[in-house]
């Protein structure tokens, strides 16, 4: 990838959804948004304005109605389910608002899940990895421990470090510190700022907490559907 | 993690042992349905074998018998005229199989037959004393014949020795004459030719009736009796696989012009009941197998639910729907699989209990314990492959869920 393509790119998103069989909601209109590469932005916008759905169709987790959607220069309307799930392994991670670790795993083994779904590495070396990873977010004393023995702010911290196993381009974080405590979701924010200097990873954080919306590069409001406040690109560096 | 252990049978392993109640319950369900299998199919195996050992060492495979006698018309009409006859049917006299050392010559060449032993079969009258008792003499040559009908397993007093004036009887008929080992019987057969016999051994046959009627003498002896010198009235012959017994017979027939009777077609009865028995058995055995596969597919229905947001995540990091098809179909294998080796394990014990602790009056084994590894191999098998094929349902529903639904929950 050239170094200035842009991460992400949407031309004229939209969604509808079928409501019965007759009537179609759009829910999404004409989105049009890029984030380069080392930027980490903020979603924010009232409940039900579309975040959710815009982060799922970004998050190739959903298609869009119309409109166009670039992961790192690559178009990914005409892609097929084995192209989509390969590029969403490679080039996107994901942080939810209620962590979604794996109960039956530890924090060490959900944090290779990624890797060992890919068949990246040899089972030491995702080991190694994952092992440098959770002492990146300051876990190693938890690697051993399953998931539902830790508490929420540790088990997003797994999360961050689950989504940056395998190195993606682009992190999409739905509220993840919705449902933390003030000094964890600091704690979990300062995280992913850390992250996102370090690895020069894109960011995209749904949240509702203004005073972590005003410390990202820039914010992108949506409202019913549509970005409102189409901010320019900040200088990341 | 092992370092060789793929990423589906990782999951499939930690979802079992996460949901380790669920697990339990059913790998105990599997269990007890191929036990039940093993158990019943051993049993019925056991049985079989015991009903064959015992109806094949008490009568030849194929017995050779002349042909039966019939009545030709002597005048037959002349051209152009119709005749009215009534041809009756002769009496079947005793008589001697023609050419019979020239057959069993060319029988002890065919590669499929093992024994080939002539005998001398007819009536006569036992007497002793006041009492007579009628009964079947058969004249054997017993080097060869022993082989065929084991009857030294059977001798319950004496010997089974026979020379030109011995004599072996039943239990019942020593009984009925109020005979013992060496007394002496008179023998009188139809031709009113007598012969005076000691009692050198006493059988029992496990039949009353068998053991009332059935008598062995020397084939001499027979012959004289039955004022058949030199001759047999059958051919009695043991062959290698006692399933193609009724083919040979059928070659034999065509290639020796007598009549040959095998013993699956003088056993009908026999094979009817045990073609009943297995037909039920089939019927226990795919009724067991589909609860099994049900239970299977029900609990993994259920984890698909439960474990739905796993998938969503799962999905959502990159795993392709095959992996997650696979961890649902490993983990339906691993049910199958695990259950059968218990239940194998389990319906083996059963039957060895069983066979140990289950005698016959005197004390004797019920049936002879078979236990073919086969059996074991193919329950085990067929589980594991009934667990992947149960598993096939919840598998696709969990492969098909939309990861954002998912997520949601």
């Amino acid at each position: 990838m050239a170094e200035n393509t842009p991460v992400l790119r949407l031309d004229g998103v939209c969604k509808s959804y079928n409501i019965g069989t007759s009537i179609e909601v759009e829910v999404l209109h004409d989105i049009d948004l890029v984030l380069q590469r080392g930027e980490f932005v903020a979603l924010i916008g009232p409940s039900g304005s579309g975040k959710s759905t815009l982060l799922n169709i970004i998050g190739l987790l959903d298609r869009p109605t119309r409109g166009r959607l670039f992961i790192e220069g690559q178009e990914t309307s005409k892609l097929n389910d084995t192209a989509i799930t390969k590029l969403r392994s490679h080039s996107i991670g994901f942080v939810f608002q209620y962590h979604y670790l794996i109960s039956a795993f530890t924090a060490l083994e959900n944090v290779m899940m990624p890797l060992l779904v890919d068949h990246a590495f040899p089972t030491n070396e995702m080991q190694q990895r994952a092992a440098d990873l959770l002492a990146q977010v300051g876990l190693t004393q938890w690697e051993n421990n399953l998931a539902n023995n830790m508490s929420g702010g540790q088990q997003q911290r797994v999360a961050i470090a689950r989504a940056i196993a395998m190195n993606p381009a682009l992190i999409l974080a739905d509220e993840p510190t919705g449902n933390l405590d003030t000094k964890s979701a600091n704690t979990v924010f300062e995280m992913m700022q850390q992250v996102n200097q370090t690895n020069g990873t894109t960011f995209l954080l749904v949240t509702h907490n203004m005073d972590l919306a005003r410390r990202c590069h820039r914010i992108v409001e949506v409202v019913d559907g549509r970005i409102v406040t189409p901010s320019p690109v900040r200088d990341s560096t | 993690m092992n370092r060789w252990t793929p990423f589906e049978w990782i999951t499939a392993l930690r979802f079992l042992k996460e949901g380790r109640m669920q697990t339990i319950f059913i790998v105990t369900a599997v269990a007890i349905g191929v036990a039940v299998i093993v158990f019943m199919s051993a049993m019925l195996s056991s049985l079989q074998a015991n009903f064959i050992k015992r109806v094949l060492t008490s009568q030849p495979h194929i017995q050779l018998i002349p042909p039966d006698e019939f009545a030709r018309p002597l005048r037959p009409p002349a051209p152009g005229r119709i005749a009215a006859a009534i041809v009756q049917r002769p009496a079947q006299r005793i008589r001697s199989i023609d050419q019979w050392q020239k057959i069993k010559s060319q029988l002890s060449e065919w590669p499929d037959i093992v024994t080939v032993s002539p005998t001398m079969t007819g009536s006569a009258l036992a007497v002793r004393g006041a009492a007579s008792r009628s009964i079947t003499l058969t004249g054997v040559d017993p080097e060869v014949y022993f082989k065929i009908v084991r009857i030294p397993d059977y001798i319950v007093e004496g010997q089974p020795r026979l020379l030109t004036d011995d004599i072996l009887i039943g239990t019942e008929l020593a009984k009925n004459l109020g005979a013992s080992l060496g007394d002496k019987i008179n023998v009188s057969a139809a031709t009113s030719a007598s012969r005076t016999l000691t009692i050198t051994g006493i059988f029992d046959l496990g039949n009353k009736g068998a053991n009332q009627r059935t008598t062995f003498v020397a084939l001499r002896t027979a012959q004289a009796l039955s004022n058949l010198v030199g001759g047999v009235t059958t051919i009695d012959i043991t062959v290698n696989d006692i399933y193609a017994a009724e083919t040979i017979a059928q070659s034999v027939e065509a290639a020796t012009s007598v009549e040959a009777d095998s013993w699956i077609k003088t056993n009908a009865q026999f094979f009817t009941a045990v073609n009943a028995q297995q037909t039920s058995n089939t019927l226990i055995r795919v009724f067991v197998g589909l609860s099994v596969a049900f239970g299977i597919a029900s609990v993994l229905i259920v984890s698909v639910i439960q474990r739905s947001k796993d998938i969503g995540i799962l999905r959502a990091m990159g795993t392709s729907q095959g992996q997650i098809l696979r961890v649902f179909l490993v983990q339906g294998g691993l049910l199958g699989f695990l259950g059968s080796l218990i239940g194998a394990a389990a319906g083996g014990s059963a039957v060895v209990f069983w066979h140990a602790f289950m005698r016959q009056a005197d004390g004797s084994e019920l049936f002879p314990l078979i236990l073919e590894p086969s059996l074991f191999i193919n329950a085990v098998l067929l589980a594991a492959v009934t667990g992947v094929v149960a598993a096939a349902v919840p598998a696709l529903r969990a492969a098909k869920l939309d990861p954002v639904v998912a997520i949601r929950g």
